[in-house]
C-alpha cells in the first residue's frame, strides 16, 4: 500500500515563546524545531503499516528549505521517499498549505501508483488551524476523518476516535485520508541504520508559489499572565500540614 | 444576518455571546435527519430548542433536514452546511471550536472555498475582520485579518462570558433540504462505544498529575493513592507518557487532555508550555518540585519544593492522620 504523509516542520519551544522584536514571528534562533507530536505518530503508523502490508512511505512537508531536517528525521524513522515543497520563510494560510500539498501530491502521482492512505496530524503543533487535512481530502475527493487513534486496514479502513462520551468508530472505503492524534501509537526513535540512510536519502524538491489566502496573519502576543505570586508552602515532608491545610481550605479534601 | 451553529441540543453560550457582540440579526441552524423515529426525535429537539433560542435573542433556526444525516457524517454535515450558506448569504458563521464543530465548519470551508479561522477568542466585524485566535492550543495569541465574502470562525471554549441577549417574541423553523450525493455518507459514525464511565480527567475536581520527577511508572502508586483520598483522578505529562509509564488517555497537555480542575497537582513537572495550555484552567495549582526555579512553581498558585516520593507520602500520611 502506498502511504502518503504531511509534516511540518514547527519550533520546538521550551517553557516560554519567544518573540521577534516585531511581534511577526517566534524568535526561533534559540530554539530546536521538530515534527508536530501528532504528526510523528502518523510517521510512525505508516512505517508500521507498511511493514505489515507491503508498499511505501512518502514524507511531504510544505515549508523553506530547512524542513529538511524533518523529512530525513522521517526517513530515518523508516519513511522511503521525502518530498519538500518549498515555499519559502513565510507563514502560510491554510488554503495555501492545503493548496500546496493538493498540488504536490498531483505531480508526485503523475505515471506512479497513486496514494492509498493519506496521513495529516490533527493540527499543526504551532498554529493549530484544524483544516488542512481536510481541505487537502476535499481537494482531492478522499474520504476523511480526524482525531483518529486507532487505525486498522483490511478491506476499507476501520478508524477510530475517542469523544466526551466515549469512542466512535468510522469504516471507509479506500483510497482515504485520516488525521491523526498522538496517543495513536508510540512513535520509535531512528536507530542508527536508519539515520544514515536518511542522511543519504534523495529528497525530492517541488517549487510552489502559494496563492493569498482569505486568512492573514499580523501579529503574534504572548496571553496575559495574570496569577498572583506562588504561595510557597515549605520544603519537603515538612510541608505536608501546609499542603493539608489549603487542601481543606480548597474543600477537596 | 450571521448563522450560528448548532451542534447537539443546547446552543453553546461562548458562541451566541461573540455573535451578538457583532451587531447582525443573529440566526442559528441545527442538522437533522429526515428518516423514520429519528427525525421525530429531531422535531423534539428542535421544539426546545426555539424556546430557548427566542430567550436568547434568536429569531429564526434554520433545519437542515436530510436522510444523510442520521447520525454523524463529517462530509454530509459539512457538504450541507455549504449549500445552506450558498442558499442564505450570511455575512458569517460561527461555531464552537469543539471537535465536532470545527470539523463541520473545515468540511463546509473546504467546500464552499473559504477561509476558516479556528478558536477565535475575540472578533471586531467589518470588512476585513479584525480577530485574535488561540495558537498552539493558547500558547501564544494570534491577531489577524479575515477576508471572505462569508466570514467563518469556530470560537475558543471558555472564549466569551455570557451575553445578556434582548430575547425575541419566539424562533420561527425554517427547512433547508440540501442536495447530497449519498457517496457523502461513506464517512459516517458505524459504531458507538460509551466511555468508562467514573471519574475522568475531564470531570474530576482534583487531579493529582506527575511527570519526569516522579522517576518511573511503580513511582505513581503514591499519587494513584492521593487522587483516590481526594476522590480525584491521575494524570501526566508528555514525558511520562513517552516513558511508557502512563497511558496517553491519562495526558494533560496540548496533545493530551485540556482539564479544569478546582486543583491540580503538578507532581514532578517542569512546566513546559505544551503541558501548562493543558492545565492552565484549573481554579488552583499545587506544584511540588525540587527546582524552586521550574516554571510550573514559578506559575502555580501554591508550591512546595521537594521530591515527590517524601512530600506525597507525608501529605497522604496528613490526611490520614486528621480524618483518624
Amino acid at each position: 500500500m502506498e502511504i502518503l504523509v504531511c509534516v511540518k516542520r514547527v519550533p520546538a519551544p521550551g517553557a516560554k515563546v519567544p518573540l521577534s522584536a516585531d511581534s511577526r514571528e517566534i524568535d526561533t534562533r534559540h530554539l530546536g524545531f521538530t515534527i508536530g507530536p501528532h504528526e510523528e505518530c502518523a510517521v510512525e503508523e505508516a512505517v508500521r503499516l507498511v511493514a505489515g502490508h507491503g508498499g511505501q512511505v512518502t514524507v511531504l512537508a510544505v515549508g523553506p528549505p530547512e524542513a529538511e531536517e524533518q523529512l530525513r528525521y522521517a526517513l530515518a524513522m523508516g519513511a522511503d521517499r521525502g518530498v519538500l515543497v518549498e515555499t519559502g520563510p513565510a507563514e502560510l494560510d491554510p488554503e495555501a498549505t492545503a493548496a500546496a500539498i493538493a498540488q504536490a501530491v498531483h505531480t508526485v502521482t503523475d505515471g506512479a501508483p497513486p496514494f492509498d492512505l493519506v496521513l495529516f496530524g490533527d493540527s499543526s503543533a504551532d498554529a493549530g488551524h484544524y483544516q488542512v487535512g481536510i481541505r487537502v481530502a476535499a481537494e482531492l475527493g478522499l474520504p476523511i476523518v480526524g482525531g483518529i487513534k486507532g487505525i486498522e486496514v483490511g478491506d476499507g479502513l476501520r478508524l477510530r476516535r475517542e469523544v466526551p462520551d466515549g469512542a466512535e468508530l468510522y469504516e471507509l472505503p479506500l483510497p482515504a485520508a485520516a488525521a491523526v492524534r498522538e496517543g495513536l501509537n508510540l512513535p520509535r526513535y531512528p536507530n542508527l541504520p536508519g539515520r544514515l540512510r536518511a542522511r543519504k536519502a534523495s529528497l525530492r524538491t517541488i517549487a510552489f508559489e502559494p496563492p493569498v489566502g482569505g486568512l492573514r496573519k499580523l501579529r503574534l502576543r504572548q496571553p496575559a499572565d495574570d496569577r498572583a505570586e506562588t504561595v510557597l508552602l515549605g520544603q519537603g515532608a515538612a510541608a505536608a500540614p501546609a499542603v493539608v491545610d489549603v487542601l481543606e481550605e480548597l474543600g477537596v479534601v | 444576518m450571521l448563522l450560528t451553529l448548532i451542534d447537539g441540543q443546547e446552543p453553546a453560550p461562548n458562541v451566541l455571546a461573540l455573535a451578538h457582540s457583532l451587531d447582525l440579526p443573529v440566526e442559528a441552524v441545527l442538522h437533522v435527519t429526515s428518516d423514520g423515529a429519528d427525525a421525530d426525535d429531531a422535531d423534539d429537539v428542535a421544539g426546545h430548542l426555539t424556546d430557548e433560542l427566542a430567550k436568547q435573542g434568536v429569531a429564526t433556526l434554520h433545519l437542515i433536514r436530510h436522510e444523510l444525516l442520521a447520525g454523524y457524517a463529517p462530509e454530509a454535515f459539512g457538504e450541507a452546511l455549504a449549500q445552506l450558506v450558498a442558499h442564505l448569504r450570511p455575512a458569517a458563521v460561527l461555531a464552537a471550536g469543539t471537535d465536532r464543530g470545527t470539523e463541520i465548519m473545515a468540511h463546509a470551508a473546504a467546500r464552499a472555498r473559504l477561509p476558516l479561522a479556528t478558536n477565535c477568542v475575540a472578533v471586531t466585524g467589518g470588512d476585513p475582520w479584525l480577530l485574535t485566535r488561540a495558537r498552539g492550543g493558547g500558547m501564544l495569541l494570534e491577531e489577524a485579518e479575515l477576508t471572505a465574502p462569508v466570514k467563518l470562525a469556530t470560537v475558543a471554549q471558555g472564549a466569551a462570558a455570557p451575553a445578556d441577549a434582548q430575547a425575541v417574541d419566539n424562533c420561527a423553523v425554517r427547512e433547508f433540504v440540501p442536495e447530497l450525493l449519498p457517496e457523502l455518507a461513506r464517512t459516517r459514525v458505524v459504531e458507538r462505544t460509551a466511555g468508562r464511565g467514573g471519574i475522568t480527567l475531564a470531570t474530576a475536581p482534583v487531579i493529582v498529575s506527575g511527570g519526569r520527577g516522579v522517576g518511573s511508572a511503580e513511582g505513581y502508586a503514591v499519587l494513584e493513592e492521593l487522587a483516590a483520598l481526594l476522590g480525584g483522578a491521575v494524570g501526566c505529562s508528555r514525558v511520562a507518557t513517552n516513558n511508557g509509564w502512563r497511558p496517553h488517555s491519562d495526558q494533560v497537555g496540548l496533545t493530551g487532555t485540556k482539564v479544569a480542575p478546582d486543583l491540580y497537582i503538578a507532581c514532578g513537572i517542569s512546566g513546559a508550555t505544551q503541558h501548562w495550555v493543558g492545565c492552565t484552567d484549573s481554579k488552583a495549582i499545587l506544584a511540588v518540585n525540587t527546582d524552586p526555579e521550574a516554571p510550573m512553581v514559578a506559575r502555580a498558585t501554591y508550591a512546595v519544593i521537594g521530591d515527590v516520593h517524601e512530600v506525597l507520602p507525608a501529605v497522604v500520611a496528613e490526611i490520614r492522620a486528621r480524618s483518624s
